[in-house]
């Protein structure tokens, strides 16, 4: 079973949460990495920066150019996955970013270096299933998830045409807009985790605008994952290369509330 | 031309966006559903006769249209060589081509029953023509502009304002119409369900590219039938600048299947192509940007260089992405011209022809200094005269040191 799947196998809701490669020193980021492992997530997304955060909200926006600031380079994030993988080699881990950085030296490369990694699964903000050829070949080739985003603008007409060359998970954004903002109503969630659950077999996780333990365990109680990543990110705004401690203690009262939920 | 070469250049693009290897639909999966409704909708209207007719009436009576086709004898005279003639398309209501786009956007916007109009500016001419349009048709409007171009182009803040619009200056990165357009492509996700985004160039997702072309390529239409009336021929050159290659695009796509007219798009070269500049094609490579694959600036991890130039609206990493592949394809030849050049042709054309210019057809202006003397004097050139100078003295006070 490959780690993702295992991640999402055990009898209980997983807690995938998502820090931002880089921030705020690439030397900083593998003890944050093992504070989340430490607190109890299940899945490891590392943001990869980028200069045009389309898709985030101020904070993590503010993570990425701090990233940036601080001089990281892809080759500095694919060794710090790299060194994760040796680390821990059950935890999966999630590279997600925008589309340039990952397709900058072509597909083929990035895919390959991903996998030597020991990068399970990529999310690519910006590649919509209509332009899939641009990573979702690379990626297969080389048995790596190609993780694909549903939102509430997702039509059931549409919906196959996502789920269509997604594996690993499928990552259900329960707000149209940015990361960071308010979550939406939990009913709603509900109805449409349903739907897609309905639809696919491969496990669903929520994310955007899930902050706190609370917030975690409602959403838990109805969808295989949830993803908590701004609140996250702020801690390491706030403790910058210190971040570890309190980074670890968010996680692991997120990690209670969601392995508990039900 | 050789075997290789399409039998039209201009069927592009294919019905998934892709100008050859160039433009397509890279954007969030919440935009996708929206985007393909845009995609929908836009098909029908292009064979709609009530939607022409209302457009072309907007543009006739509202806009202007069509702009006067101009001789320039005293700049012809001044540079010894081919003759100069310009599309005087700064005589549009709201002083650029920015409104061309603008009138058939909105029009879109009301048949999808959309009630919130948001868009980015940089030197703010696209903003402007954007808050008159909403203004026109009574919806509200948010404008997203760099806060660097905020300071920069004052007097349409102002205007857009007084129009009723929003103006949300972007702190985010270097401030300029890249961050704009980020934080308005930000207020587009969260806003889908009611909200029309008035792309202000030919970039974007599909089918962005390709209706800022359609509803600018009334210039080149008017133009090559202006030219065929008074002349007898069709111009040997175009020139026209590009920031995203709207105005460019406009001029050029209706020429572009006849094969003697040669065009020459140019680029901000800003303070050098080997210093800080925007020249998306002499100076990048192709990657993905706002939802189009294009020439970007950016280095070799793939992260966006800032541009510079003194036109703040070819203040832009990246290009259309039928640029792109015209330029590849070898049908149109792109050059570029520094913020110096741009100045001394800004001042050239207001001293010999009483024309002041805004800085971005001054670009323009300066590449036709630049090749109209090497041309014979039978030869004609015609230049987009895209905008006008009003919303620039400041700059360019700025720039010749001078202390309004
Ligand atoms: C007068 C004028 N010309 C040109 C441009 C550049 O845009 P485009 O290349 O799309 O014509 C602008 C943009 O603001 C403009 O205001």
């Amino acid at each position: 079973m490959s780690r993702l799947a295992a991640a999402f196998a055990k009898d209980r809701p997983a807690l995938v949460t998502f820090v931002t490669a880089g921030d705020p020193t690439p030397d900083a980021t593998p003890a944050i990495l093992d504070a989340l492992v430490e607190g109890g997530a299940d899945v490891i997304e590392l943001g990869m920066p980028f200069t045009d955060p389309m898709a985030d909200g101020p904070a993590i926006q503010a993570a990425n150019l701090r990233s940036l600031g601080a001089g990281t380079r892809t080759a500095d994030i694919l060794r710090i996955a790299g060194d994760f993988r040796s680390r821990h080699p059950d935890v999966p881990l999630v590279l997600m970013g925008y589309a340039n950085p990952m397709t900058i030296r072509g597909a083929d490369w990035f895919a390959s270096e991903c996998a030597q990694a020991g990068v399970d699964g990529v999310i690519c903000v910006d590649i919509p299933p209509e332009e899939d050829g641009e990573i979702g070949p690379a990626l297969r080739d080389c048995g790596i998830s190609l993780i694909r985003l549903a939102t509430p603008t997702t039509d059931a007409m549409r919906l196959p045409t996502v789920l269509n060359g997604s594996s690993g998970f499928l990552y259900y954004v329960s707000v149209a807009g940015i990361t960071g903002t308010q979550q939406a109503a939990l009913d709603t969630i509900e109805d449409a985790v349903g739907r897609l659950k309905s639809a696919t077999d491969i496990p669903v996780a929520v994310g955007f605008g899930v902050r706190t333990p609370e917030q975690a365990s409602d959403i838990a109680k109805v969808a295989d994952g949830v993803v908590v990543g701004s609140a996250l990110v702020e801690l390491v705004a706030r403790h910058g290369a210190d971040a570890a401690g309190p980074v670890r203690d968010l996680t692991g009262m997120l990690a209670e509330a969601v392995h508990a939920a039900r | 031309m050789n075997a290789n070469q399409p039998n039209s250049f201009r069927n592009q693009p294919d019905e998934f966006g892709h100008f050859g290897q160039f433009g397509g639909r890279y954007v969030a999966e919440t935009l996708m559903p929206l985007i393909l409704e845009l995609q929908r909708e836009y098909e029908k209207a292009k064979t709609d006769p009530t939607f022409r007719d209302e457009f072309e009436s907007l543009l006739e009576h509202y806009v202007g249209r069509p702009s006067p086709l101009y001789f320039a004898p005293r700049l012809t005279e001044e540079l010894g060589g081919a003759q100069v003639w310009f599309k005087r398309d700064e005589l549009n209501h709201t002083g650029a081509h920015k409104i061309n786009n603008c009138i058939g956007q909105i029009l879109l916007a009301i048949r999808m029953g959309k009630t919130r109009i948001i868009a980015e500016t940089g030197a703010g001419q696209h903003g402007v023509a954007t808050a008159t349009v909403a203004a026109r048709f009574g919806l509200p409007c948010v404008i997203y502009m760099g806060a660097k171009d905020v300071e920069r182009q004052q007097p349409n803040v102002f205007r857009m304002r007084l129009l009723g619009a929003e103006v949300v200056p972007v702190e985010s990165g270097a401030r300029t119409l890249k961050d704009a357009m980020n934080d308005a492509l930000r207020d587009w996700v969260a806003n889908v369900h009611d909200t029309f985004y008035i792309i202000g160039t030919a970039a974007g997702p599909h089918p962005y590219p390709e209706l800022v072309r359609d509803f600018q390529s009334v210039i080149g239409r008017e133009a090559r039938q202006q030219m065929l009336d008074r002349t007898g021929k069709l111009p040997d050159l175009l020139v026209a600048a590009i920031g995203g290659g709207s105005n460019a695009i406009g001029l050029f796509h209706p020429f572009l299947d006849d094969p003697d007219v040669k065009m020459l798009g140019i680029e901000a070269a800003g303070h050098g192509l080997d210093k800080e500049h925007a020249a998306s094609l002499a100076g990048g490579r192709p990657g993905i940007l706002h939802g189009n694959k294009t020439y970007l600036l950016q280095d070799e991890d793939g992260q966006i260089a800032e541009a510079h130039s003194i036109s703040a609206g070819l203040d832009y990493p990246g290009i259309g992405p039928e640029h792109s592949w015209l330029k590849d394809i070898g049908r149109v030849e792109y050059d570029s011209v520094t913020d110096d050049e741009a100045l001394e042709a800004f001042q050239l054309l207001c001293r010999t022809e009483g024309i002041i210019p805004a800085l971005e057809p001054s670009h323009a202006i300066a590449a036709v200094a630049r090749v109209a003397p090497r041309m014979g004097k039978d030869e004609i050139i015609l230049a987009n005269l895209c905008g006008r100078g009003d919303k620039d003295i400041f700059t360019v006070a700025d720039a010749l040191g001078v202390k309004l």
